[in-house]
Order: C-alpha cells, then structure tokens, then sequence
C-alpha cells in the first residue's frame, strides 16, 4: 500500500525494507523522515495535534506519488504521515522512493515531500506557553515546491 | 425525480477555518446562480461576521471540490463535496 495515515508510529527500516521487496533491479532506496521540533518561530513547543482531511488526503498523496511515477524512473514509493497527538521528536512522516539510480530517487523523493507540504490536505495546532496555535503555512514550501515546475533542464 | 441529497452542497469546514466558523459542515441547497467555488465563496462570505472577515477578498483560502484543489472558477454542482480550510501545513 503506497499510501498511509495513521495515528501508530512506524518503523522505518521495516518500511523501506517492505518498499524494497525482493526487486532485484533496485539500485537505490532515498526517504525522507520529518520529525516534529520543539520549537517552531522562536517559540516552544510542548505538543501538536495534526488534523487531515480523510479522503482527499489520501488522494492527493497517491496522485502526488503518480505525478513522481510519470516524472522519474521509479520502482516504487510510499507515503505514510501521521495524524492525532505527537511530541517533540516523534516520527511525523515518512516518504521512501526505490529506483534502479540514486539520481531519480533523491529527486523524486524531495518532489514528493515539496508537494506533500503544500498539496496534501494536513494541519498542525501547537501547544505553546501562549496556548494553542495553528501553524501557519510558509512561503518557502511553496517556493519549495514552484521550483519542480520549471522545465526539466539539462541534467536529467 | 428529485433526490432530496443530491440535490444540495456538501460543506465541510477545516482545522483552523473550522474553529473560526464555528463550524464543522452542513449541507446547503444549491443557491440559484451560485455554480462556481468563487461564487459559493461569495456567497457565504455574505452572511457576514466571521464568515465576511474569513472568506474575504485575499484571506488565504483553499478550496477543494469533492477532494482535488480547485480554484475560483472550478464549477460547482449539486451532490458535490466543497471543502474550505486554511493553506496546508503537514509533513
């Protein structure tokens, strides 16, 4: 299943290892894990609470995954994002893209994470010593993520 | 035949938005004219108090008809699903 929300922490190693499988033409295996800090604009943070919104979430992150499977040569990807009641240092998310190259794999990776944060239908609320706090979204995910429209240059 | 369901919008409101609305979602018959998200945002930003400040002209709000990103003049049908929430911030 390339796409999850779930409130359960995940292992890592296993994932990318079930990513893996038995593909004897994967070369390279990239995952990016997001992990919540314990502070976020100069401010502590105790606790977060990530809301989604059940059934477009899980549509945008697999026509996310679509878009990297048209873009680069990629055996496979997985998405799997937590939601509920997290504390500093937990596991938020975790994205792993399996390719015959570490080329495609990096850049699909990043593609996929850059999207997910300005696509994909999640919010964070922060207990901080002011109260609670929704995040608020950053220019520079959307900068993040306008730089993969531009046209495909030279390099790949 | 009229389908008593089908025949009106699905709203939903999220995270932020919700609390500042007071609202988690309601169905609403499809008001005459109203076929565009640009239109309903309109629409309801009309009821005034904190639906005029949330929903006003340049207030960063997504819209999402029955689960894909839209924008002002993505269509609106009866049966749809219109969600409305603040820009997202996971991962």
């Amino acid at each position: 299943m390339p796409v999850r929300v779930q409130t359960e922490d995940f292992d890592v190693g296993r994932e990318l290892a079930a990513l893996r499988g038995d593909d004897r033409s994967v070369g390279a295996v990239a995952a990016f894990v997001g992990t919540v800090r314990d502070v976020n604009a100069d401010v502590s943070v105790a606790a977060m609470t990530l809301e989604h919104y059940p059934g477009m979430t899980e549509k945008a992150l697999a026509s996310i995954i679509d878009d990297a499977k048209a873009r680069w040569a990629i055996a496979d990807a997985l998405v799997i994002h937590r939601v509920g009641a997290l504390r500093p240092a937990d596991q938020i998310v975790l994205v792993g893209v399996t390719s015959a190259h570490r080329g495609d794999a990096f850049a699909a990776c990043e593609f996929i994470i850059d999207y997910l944060k300005t696509r994909a239908p999640f919010w964070k609320k922060e207990e901080t010593p002011d109260g609670a706090r929704w995040v608020e979204a950053r220019a520079s995910d959307d900068d993040a993520a306008a730089r993969w429209r531009a046209p495909p240059g030279p390099a790949e | 035949m009229r389908d008593s369901v089908n025949a009106t919008l699905s709203l939903v409101y999220l995270a932020r938005l919700r609390e500042a609305l007071g609202a988690t979602s309601e169905h609403i018959d499809a008001p005459p004219g109203v076929t565009t998200v640009g239109a309903l945002r309109g629409w309801l930003a009309a009821r005034g108090g904190a639906w005029a400040i949330e929903l006003a002209p340049g207030r960063a709000v997504r819209i999402a008809v029955n689960h894909d990103l839209a924008d002002a003049d993505t269509p609106v049908r009866p049966g749809d699903e219109v969600a409305l929430f603040p820009p997202v911030t996971g991962g």
